[in-house]
């Protein structure tokens, strides 16, 4: 597609990143209002120019009162992914870049506020879950131990990916955490030796194999070619994104457990990412640097399988030879922190970091990036990613 | 006395999943299948993903079943299993209902010694107001 055509993202914002409940002076509402407020004043542009709204992950900030408290004049489109957690993140994105590119809306702020002091846990038991019946019953409460089942399965399957390799994803994301002052976890550093000693929490995965559980805001401005080249900073253009699922995936592993035996210990990206780099024109070798959802590391390895770094069962020597790390690997990963070590955003600000590869604004800087994979919650129904690149 | 305390989540039956729960109150293991094609599915829903038939009937496992995959849950994510940690949640299946998964707990075992394609075989874990929830144990030799 020509760069004319494309959406592309012109500005990001972020509020504070806190622990769990660590932001009670003010309402989630506000914290995601502030960062969209951020992500505008990012791009050099304000509320009235924008005319749409998308998010994901059943956010309570809705955009009809975002609209009105943002006193935006015209709302001209709006929409929300299905799907909890942070499955949706890039497919609020590749929504709002199709609105913007069919000429639905000319700018879509993509958000998602999280205070989860004020509403809920997602770590934790859940009411109300979609095929809670066929999992609360048995203690199968949070994503940790879903997600476990799947990775205890790749791991039998594939026994060259060892726990050591989990270890080396959750020391690979707090080490660039520790370049980042915005991240939760800088001036916190981690050794394979902490790692090892830290508690499992549903085996194979230890604590440091989890996600953050954060309270903050993050937006991101996707507007047209011409506006985005318009806007205060470096347009960084949507190559391809997208969304969707596998067959019979349902709730996955998160309850239905009824995807197909082939697709059984994958993140359910394999058509996506197929589809993805089909549509961008670029192969993986083309990839300076990824953004990769780790909500546990052990997703990250079968992620960096399934887009096609490394071949089913390689991701363990993969990681082990260093090709993640900052700055010398091959394909530096999660160089904001990630969600192991930055923050847990649903996604978002691991889709920031990845804006600011593009821009040369990262902590972890790789030099002259030009592209950059960004995904979605892995291993759920829908995920998404999205390739993003500097013109 | 049952296998969690008396906090643990029961299930809630609804419109599409009320037939399992019913022949699990009578300790009966039964899953969904089409009257059209025979396939069986798991969770139950209201339309065969195969042949789209709304028709269906319920197909009884006999109880023996094999480890799919597994994970020895730590961490107390809820109150209720406070006491139970570490404990085993599996997803099994079935040689003579294939197709389905369920997930469920391996009990009476060292959380060590279980592993993936170990059999196992269910067992009624009464847990109140006449509800029973399949739970499975290593098969006896």
């Amino acid at each position: 597609m020509a760069s004319e055509q494309s959406a592309y993202i012109a500005g990001v914002g972020q509020t504070e990143f806190k622990r769990h409940g660590g932001i009670m002076d003010r309402s989630q509402f506000q914290v995601a209002a502030e960062a969209i407020l951020a992500a505008l004043a990012d791009a050099g542009m304000t509320p009235d120019e924008v005319d749409g709204f998308a998010s994901f992950s059943n956010d309570a900030n809705e955009a009809a009162l975002m609209q009105v408290a943002l006193g935006v004049p015209q709302m001209r489109w709006s929409s929300m992914v299905w799907g909890g957690g942070g499955g949706g993140s890039c497919a609020a994105i590749a929504q709002a870049a199709a609105a913007v590119q069919a000429g639905h809306a000319q700018t879509v702020v993509v958000y998602r506020g999280l205070c989860q002091g004020q509403t809920r846990r997602f770590g934790r038991f859940g009411d109300g879950r979609t095929h809670g019946n066929f999992v609360h019953p048995y203690g199968l409460f949070a994503p940790a131990q879903m997600l476990a089942l799947l990775v205890r399965r790749h791991m039998h399957l594939n026994p060259q990916v060892r726990e050591e390799h989990l270890g080396m994803v959750a020391v690979n994301a707090r080490v660039n955490a520790n370049r980042n002052p915005q991240a939760v976890m800088y001036g916190k550093p981690m050794t394979i030796d902490d790692y090892f000693n830290s508690r499992y929490i549903a085996e194979p995965l230890r604590l440091f194999d989890c996600c953050l559980e954060t309270d903050g805001g993050c937006a991101i401005v996707v507007t047209t070619a011409a506006r985005a080249r318009d806007a205060r900073k470096t347009p960084v253009r949507i190559l391809a994104s997208g969304h969707g699922s596998g067959p019979g995936w349902g709730s996955g592993p998160l309850g239905s457990q009824n995807m197909p035996e082939a697709d059984y210990n994958t993140t359910n990206s394999r058509r996506i990412a197929r589809e993805l780099f089909a549509a961008a024109g670029v192969t993986p070798a083309d990839i300076d640097v990824a953004q990769i959802y780790d909500h546990f590391s052990g997703m990250v390895l079968m992620a960096l399988e399934e887009y096609g770094f490394c071949d089913v069962g390689g991701s363990g020597d993969f990681v082990a030879q260093g090709n993640i790390a900052w700055k010398t690997g091959k394909l530096p990963i999660n160089t904001s922190g990630g969600q192991l070590s930055e923050a847990y955003v649903h996604g978002m600000n691991v889709a920031i970091e990845g804006v600011r590869q593009l821009r040369g604004e990262s902590t972890s800087q790789v030099d002259d990036a030009r592209l950059c994979l960004v995904t979605g919650g892995l291993g759920v129904s829908p995920t998404s990613a999205m390739i993003i690149g500097r013109d | 006395m049952a296998y969690f305390s008396d906090a643990m989540p029961a299930p809630h039956p609804n419109y599409d999943d009320r037939d399992f729960w019913s022949g699990c109150a009578e300790k009966r293991l039964q899953f969904q299948a089409c009257t059209e094609c025979g396939t069986a599915r798991h969770p139950p829903t209201p339309v065969c993903p195969r042949c789209r038939s709304f028709k269906v009937m319920w197909r009884q496992a006999a109880g023996s079943a094999e480890v799919y995959t597994h994970t020895t849950i730590h961490h107390a994510s809820h109150e209720s299993v406070k006491p139970n940690l570490p404990y085993v949640v599996s997803v099994v299946t079935f040689p003579d209902v294939p197709g389905v998964r369920l997930v469920t707990n391996i009990t009476d075992v060292d959380p060590k010694q279980v592993h993936i394609g170990m059999p196992v075989q269910l067992w009624w874990d009464a847990i109140g107001e006449g509800m029973y929830i399949p739970r499975f144990k290593p098969t006896s030799n």
